[in-house]
């Protein structure tokens, strides 16, 4: 028997062509969401304040010390345990009916999963600015508001970039999951390629390239926003000394 | 949540299992963690070239991807072999491929802390212990060893947590660990919410143990030190 067979990839492109679109989308749409939610819940996370500070810690904690599967499951197949879910699924109700679809429960698993990580890399960065800085934004007679959005959160998301490309990534790599509920993305088109051609290596290895080429992708795209918003914290590049002859 | 205590001991097994699966892997990851460090630190290039295509990979693709592989290629890799050499059959079970890939996976991240912890180990220090006729193991288990964990810890407690949730995957390759126990459970008794929320439960439990063993070990480690007020 062959180990390894072309013929079977090359029948099936169309698949993985389906179920990349697939991972791409859920992996956008969530990081998109997670970020447009991180922002301001990362301003909330560094207040002095605990009844504001506290709701988001309680929120990040959760959300970082369990496995994405397991809120994944959570939600898709846990929603249906409550009465008032039922009820408002007979009744049609247009947004909780939204909770019986895969697709939606994987993005509200892996937005608000990637959410409390966001929060928590925005707000150490913002942790970090410099005490100068504030100190002068204080000094030019800015609101606590007008620091904040000109000069506190402009600085911590550059800083933020090279740990948020990591989360990125990451991101990528656990959208893998999504296949426990029904969806068909890189990975549910190879465990669908495996169990249809009984042909492990090339459906899970072939997958596996393509993951590898997103995150090359990914890493190449952070290296240049990195040169774009954060060359002023690059160390200087050494400059050749001349070789005495 | 009759029903959650009905089903409690079940579900401790399965958190059982889960322990299982995330300390074999971590003496796997630790053990493939150091040797990758050290090829990584070689001065001969194929080692380090080797090392660097590990790191690269497993940084690339998806764990569950991984595992699935392991799993059913390996399965049909060992019926290759076992057919040559016409021995009984051998099943891989999910707990073996589960322990070897996230064993294998978590090595990768350990190799990067402990490159980084035994570059923090000064060179003064190891050449002293080979003036003292010192053999290169002994060098490592008595002055590299016990220093580096100090600078490895902060990393190692990360990546055990990390690698503590990446278990749940091992669920979807048919073992009965806590998250697949918890399924089954919310399907009997039609309340995957309230197990899924306990599998969360005892997964913060789990992590909050570990933080207190790693600030103990911290302590551990770091006498002798003094630490910057900041």
């Amino acid at each position: 028997m062959e180990l390894f067979d072309f013929q079977v990839i090359t029948s099936s492109l169309p698949e993985f062509w389906r179920g990349l679109l697939m991972t791409l989308q859920l992996t956008g749409i969530a990081l998109l969401c997670g970020f447009a939610g991180a922002v301001p819940l990362a301003v909330a996370r560094v207040s002095k304040n605990r009844w504001v500070s506290g709701p988001v810690a309680a929120y990040t904690y959760f959300f970082r010390g369990t496995p994405m599967l397991v809120q994944l499951l959570l939600i898709y197949y846990g929603a249906g345990q409550w009465q008032w879910m039922q009820a408002a699924w007979e009744a049609g109700h247009p947004v909780w009916l939204l909770f019986r679809e895969p697709f939606f429960c994987a993005l509200v698993a892996f937005g608000l999963n990637t959410c409390a990580y966001t929060i928590e890399i925005i707000a150490g960065a913002m942790r970090n600015t410099p005490h100068g800085e504030i100190e002068a934004a204080k000094a030019m007679g800015m609101s606590r508001f007008k620091a904040l959005q000109r000069i506190v959160l402009p600085s911590a998301l550059r800083r933020m970039l090279p740990s948020y490309s990591n989360e990125v990534i990451l991101m990528l790599q656990g959208s893998a999951i999504a296949s426990a509920v029904t969806l068909v993305d890189i990975t549910g088109a190879a465990r669908n390629v495996y169990s249809r051609h009984f042909a492990p290596f090339e459906a899970f290895v072939f997958a596996g390239l393509v993951y590898l080429v997103l995150t090359f992708l990914l890493v190449g795209m952070f290296k240049y926003a990195e040169g774009r918003w954060l060359v002023h914290l690059a160390p200087r590049k050494a400059t050749k000394r001349k070789e005495a002859a | 949540m009759d029903a959650l205590i009905e089903y409690s001991p079940s579900l401790l097994g399965g958190a059982w299992v889960t322990l299982k699966v995330a300390l074999l892997s971590l003496v796997l990851a630790v053990a493939s963690g150091l040797l990758g460090a050290a090829c990584k630190l070689s001065d001969f290039l194929p080692l380090r070239l080797w090392t660097m295509l590990y790191t690269t990979i497993v940084r690339g693709v998806p764990d569950l991807v991984m595992m699935l592989l392991v799993f059913y290629g390996g399965q049909l890799l060992l019926n290759e072999v076992i057919d040559y050499f016409e021995w009984e059959f051998i099943e891989i079970n999910p707990f073996v491929a589960g322990v070897l890939t996230i064993g294998f996976i978590f090595g990768a991240y350990f190799t990067e802390t402990f490159r980084g912890a035994f570059l923090s180990v000064s060179a003064g220090q190891l050449e002293a212990g080979r003036a003292y006729g010192m053999t290169g193991w002994q060098v490592f288990r008595r002055i590299m060893f016990p220093q580096m964990l100090r600078y490895a810890l902060p990393g190692i407690g990360n990546n055990w947590l990390v690698l503590l949730k990446s278990t749940a995957i091992v669920s979807m390759i048919g073992l009965s660990d806590m998250t697949s126990l918890a399924d089954q459970a919310g399907r009997s008794t039609h309340q995957p919410f309230t197990f899924y929320l306990a599998v969360c439960a005892l997964y913060l439990a789990m992590t909050a143990v570990s933080g207190y063993v790693l600030n103990r070990l911290t302590a551990r480690y770091n006498v002798g030190v003094r630490e910057a007020n900041v």
